[in-house]
């Protein structure tokens, strides 16, 4: 390992907003994209719900 | 007719498996719901080895000192993006020509990551332009093509977002992704055909390797992960893309109210 300290390694020989800004933002699009990913499914399922709620509702009030 | 009746009885219980089961959206909803989650869970496993090589084994370069980590994602993310279009492209052509739903739907899923994984392959690359090359962008054939390929993902998006009918919409994307995948092997080939500022390819086969094999392995392990999330993403939006397709049907309910219940 080439590192003595943290603060070492973080300057990461002085090109430290490089690198990190590089692995930084690569870090938050492979976070955030699952999470946008979860919400368009919960979206698509509560639509569903939604609808099937309404015709109960719409099947109830013509019988 | 007793061994008619045999089989499809068992295809009642499990479907029998041909080319075509996963081509039904209900098949495919469950599979994908499995191996999503697997590809997830190697995705993060080779990610953790690859970030430890990458930082605490890998060697610092003897000409680009500390700032050459940013190889270990750029090279990933650059791969990916040429990678994901081909599939794209591919799914779009087999949606094309067979007409398969599901096949579209899979071409629409693998946009937005590709698209994302060109945004880092690009930004990653300007991070370590600046201070390599002393710029930020240079129009060089490999930039430029690279964003080309941007354009062509967006562009993909935009169109299959603004036509309202789904059918046409798949058709109209399909044929401008099929199009555009010229571009790949323009993007892959430029630092060869071209006088590039950016460097030739760190891997080649059957050539001897110029780089640490420490290096190597960390590239490869956080290229294996990053398949593996593009697989995991790719699946799990295929998925959210079938429930809103598919908003009509029996299975597709009875799915929705037996997790509402649970």
């Amino acid at each position: 390992m080439q590192w003595h300290s943290l603060s070492e390694f973080l300057a990461m020989g002085g090109r430290g907003g490089f690198v990190w800004g590089a692995y930084g933002v690569f870090a938050l699009v492979v976070i955030a994209e699952p999470v946008l990913v979860r919400w368009r499914r919960r979206a698509a399922s509560t639509a569903i719900a939604e609808r099937m709620a309404d015709e109960a509702v719409a099947a109830g009030a013509r019988s | 007719m007793h061994a008619v009746n045999t089989t499809s009885a068992t295809t009642a219980t499990a479907p029998r498996l041909t080319w075509f089961t996963f081509a039904s959206p209900a098949n495919f909803h469950r599979l994908a719901g499995v191996l999503g989650p697997v590809c997830a869970v190697v995705a993060a496993a080779f990610a953790l080895a690859g970030l430890w090589m990458a930082f605490f084994v890998a060697p610092t370069d003897a000409v680009q000192g500390e700032v050459y980590r940013i190889i270990f994602i750029h090279v990933p993310a650059a791969w990916l993006s040429m990678v994901l279009y081909v599939a794209m492209a591919f799914w779009a052509a087999i949606g094309w020509f067979l007409n398969a739903r599901m096949a579209f739907i899979l071409a629409r899923a693998i946009a937005p990551t590709g698209a994302l994984f060109t945004v880092l392959a690009l930004w990653t690359g300007a991070l370590w332009g600046r201070p390599t090359w002393g710029a930020w962008w240079v129009w060089d054939a490999r930039l430029t093509s690279e964003l080309i390929l941007l354009f062509l993902y967006l562009g993909y998006m935009a169109l299959v977002a603004a036509i309202d009918d789904t059918r046409r919409a798949d058709k109209a994307g399909a044929l401008l992704a099929i199009v555009g995948v010229v571009n790949v092997p323009i993007i892959y080939f430029s630092v060869v055909w071209w006088n590039t500022l950016h460097q030739g390819s760190s891997l080649t086969m059957g050539k001897e390797q110029h780089m640490a094999s420490t290096m190597l392995v960390a590239m490869l392990l956080l290229t294996v992960a990053a398949w593996a999330y593009a697989f995991a993403i790719v699946f799990a939006r295929a998925r959210a893309i079938v429930l809103e397709r598919e908003g009509d049907t029996a299975w597709a309910r009875a799915l929705v109210a037996a997790s509402k219940k649970g």
